[in-house]
């Protein structure tokens, strides 16, 4: 301190250079970082070939992870060379639009995207039709105006009707059942509760069965257990409950596990085979049904590769062939149906990892 | 690049200003050194390297379209950047402008929703920044609550009101006409048309901090508000209006997030806030206050910015990016330190080997570099 008024200039600029020179160095090692993350990345975007990126809502969900698995599958088999997943660390409206930028920079021939807000990616998702890029939505749409295609995974109705199926098998046609749903306004469950309904009542073969209650877990553990719980006392003569969420079909099962109401009360919904499996084996529950995720990114691969080629352009009535899933016909509104739901039983839950 | 009217006064807001009376004689060759070898000047090359090297080495970054696209990228952190900087160079924080912009869009979106022309929208949107921020203003300046606190809990509370406003709907039906505009470029350059207006608010901020009596008192407040107060400046109104300033700006950016990305929602702009305020601390502005510069902060979020877009293109992760900017801002936070710590031990070496005939004049000196190095 005391040397810097003798020698002012000197030190302070020695000092400044000091400084200057630890900046650059700090820049460099952040370059050569994207130096070396480019030369990996440069072969997958080569000339001619087709490319394909995956933005998914965010990255590290469990559920997309199955998804983009089976999407990275299908891009293989369909003969994508430069196959890539970006997203942003946060589901939030406006986070994806600097990817879908960077993509268009990049070139690629198909962006496959599952949107965080239908209207907020499609000026980025313009810009990269513009360049030449095919878009497929997935998962869940964009603004159909935005995008080629859209790979949903089922038909609202039959995911309602396959649950009303399997309880009434369950609990051989008639009694009473009651709903154990996620938030009273989740747009999904009410429109496959809607169905349910509609089904229950119009349908002769389910004449006997009765809807008693319809209780909301709220996609929370411990309140869908506690719900379950009120379900019993409240209903004595309760057959069968359908939980059309992951979350209530898992609690409920602990519940019924743990309970003497186990293998009297029938349980069935959608469920996550992973979260299902030992309430299977261990005979709470006989079925419960739910798409296979992995089937909605391999077949939103082909519909990529399909528009890519010229195959199809997104009209309705357009055909390609899926891999090993087979033909798929695009409806109204650009509209691909992946496929049934599965039904998974205490014969085929082993095959499943999701 | 820093404050250069204020370099030849010999005034406690400037401390190479004891300097220059020290050793008049080499006054204007230190002048010229300061700037060209500043801190926030520093970033300015540090920005420019890294440009440079991008261009040569980064596959499909040197095109307009790079251009374009990171700019409406870094707009909306640009834009608070600039108030932000004033702000922090008194020694206070705002940590509530991410929410500001979240709550402007929100409003604008119901709004325009219940019908409004778009004009009454923008202003009334703008309306509601200017009053979250004097809000903000009306407990920190007024009330002289510590403003970490206050803008912690407003923070909160004006993402809260965002929710409130427009609950988890989503306006996204503006007129084409406005929201293309706010994503057209100028010409075939990739300037983004919008960049127009945020050079002119940048040039208001800059000139506010650099050129006026008032920011070169903001740089008094953020030493000692004790002796900014007895050199007359008012430091109550000086702080209010800084966060009125800042709320403003906060709307500003939270209409372009809207407009550029034509969607309202309550969850607009999150997490913005920490952006910023880390692209003005690598940019050269000091937490503690006193320090910084315009050209600074603004290198600081362009540079933040640039890495940023550069990982995107080539498809490296998010992870990669947060840790970078997080290493990149706490190299920046020490490097000095310990840049410093290393001139003080080469000092004390050569000041021992010297004893004799520098200890009288070192003692003396000594005295005024106490004053004079307070930060």
């Amino acid at each position: 301190m005391t040397m810097e008024f003798i020698r002012p200039t000197t030190t302070r600029r020695t000092r400044r250079l000091f400084a200057l020179a630890a900046v650059a160095a700090s820049v460099a090692l952040v370059a050569s970082g994207c130096a070396s993350g480019d030369s990996a990345g440069t072969g997958s975007g080569g000339e001619g070939d087709l490319s394909i990126t995956f933005i998914p809502k965010q990255l590290n969900n469990p559920y997309t992870d199955v998804v983009l698995g089976g999407g990275k599958d299908g891009a293989t088999a369909a003969g994508f060379t430069g196959i890539e997943v970006v997203g942003p660390l946060e589901a939030s409206a406006s986070s994806q639009v600097s990817f879908i930028n960077a993509e268009t920079q990049a070139g690629t021939s198909v962006i496959v995207i599952a949107a965080n807000d239908p209207d907020a990616v499609g000026p980025a998702l313009e810009e990269a039709r513009a360049a030449g890029a095919k878009i497929v939505a997935f998962d869940s749409d964009t603004n159909p105006k935005y995008r080629d295609v859209f790979i949903s995974q089922v038909v609202a109705k039959d995911v309602a009707l396959i649950q009303v199926k399997l309880i009434a098998e369950q609990i051989g046609g008639s009694g009473e059942i009651a709903i154990l749903s996620a938030t009273a306004n989740a747009t999904n469950q009410n429109e496959w509760i809607k169905f349910i309904e509609e089904e229950l009542a119009s349908n002769p073969d389910y004449a006997d069965i009765t809807l008693v209650a319809k209780v909301y877990g709220d996609d929370d553990d411990t309140k869908s257990f506690q719900e379950a719980q009120g379900l019993m006392q409240a209903y004595p003569d309760l057959k069968g409950i359908i939980s059309p969420t992951t979350v209530g079909i898992a609690a409920t099962a602990r519940y019924l596990s743990t309970s003497n109401y186990k293998g009297q009360v029938a349980l069935t919904g959608l469920g996550l085979p992973n979260e299902m499996r030992p309430f299977v084996k261990d005979g709470t529950v006989t079925a419960f049904a739910l798409w296979d995720p992995a089937q909605l990114g391999y077949v939103a691969a082909f519909a990529g590769k399909a528009l890519a080629d010229g195959t199809i352009t997104g009209a309705e009535g357009d055909k390609f062939t899926a891999g090993d899933l087979g033909e798929r016909e695009i409806g109204a509104d650009g509209l691909v149906i992946v496929g049934p739901p599965t039904t998974f039983t205490a014969d085929n839950i082993d095959n499943y990892d999701f | 690049m820093s404050n250069p009217p204020t370099e030849l006064l010999p005034t406690a807001t400037n401390r190479s200003g004891a300097r220059t009376a020290v050793l008049p004689q080499a006054g204007g060759r230190i002048g010229l050194a300061r700037i060209l070898l500043s801190r926030d000047t520093v970033m300015i090359y540090a920005l420019v390297v890294f440009v440079i090297f991008a261009a040569l080495f980064i596959p499909r970054f040197a095109s307009p379209v790079s251009t374009g696209f990171l700019l409406l990228d870094v707009i909306p952190a640009l834009l608070i950047a600039l108030p932000m900087t004033l702000v922090i160079i008194t020694g206070e924080i705002d940590l509530s402008v991410a929410s500001i912009a979240g709550l402007t869009s929100a409003l604008m979106g119901v709004l325009w929703s219940a019908g409004l022309d778009i004009g009454p929208v923008l202003i009334i949107s703008l309306l509601a920044g200017v009053l979250a921020g004097a809000f903000n203003g009306l407990l920190v300046a007024v009330l002289g609550l510590p403003s970490l606190a206050v803008t912690i809990g407003t923070l909160a509370l004006f993402r809260g009101l965002a929710l409130v406003v427009i609950g988890d709907n989503a306006v996204a039906n503006f007129p084409p006409e406005l929201t293309s505009f706010f994503t057209s470029k100028i010409g075939g350059t990739g300037i983004p048309t919008v960049m127009i207006g945020v050079a002119v608010v940048a040039v208001f901020f800059g000139v506010l901090l650099h050129f006026t009596p008032f920011g070169r008192g903001l740089f008094a407040l953020g030493y000692s508000k004790e002796a900014a107060t007895f050199v007359g400046i008012k430091v109550m109104r000086a702080k209010f209006w800084l966060y009125v300033a800042s709320g403003s700006v906060s709307a500003l950016a939270g209409i372009y997030w809207t407009l550029r990305y034509s969607s309202a929602r309550s969850d607009n702009a999150s997490g913005l806030e920490l952006t910023v305020i880390a692209a003005v601390l690598l940019g050269g502005v000091s937490i503690f206050g006193g320090k910084g510069s315009i050209p600074g902060a603004i290198a600081g979020v362009l540079l933040i910015g640039t890495i940023n877009f550069t990982l995107r293109l080539n498809r490296i992760s998010d992870v990669v990016l947060i840790i970078v900017t997080g290493t990149l801002l706490i190299a920046s936070v020490v490097a000095p330190s310990i840049i410093e710590g290393i001139s003080k031990w080469r000092h004390t070496r050569r000041h021992r080997r010297q004893l004799p005939q520098a200890s009288a004049l070192g003692e003396t000196r000594a005295t005024a570099s106490g004053v004079q190095e307070r930060k």
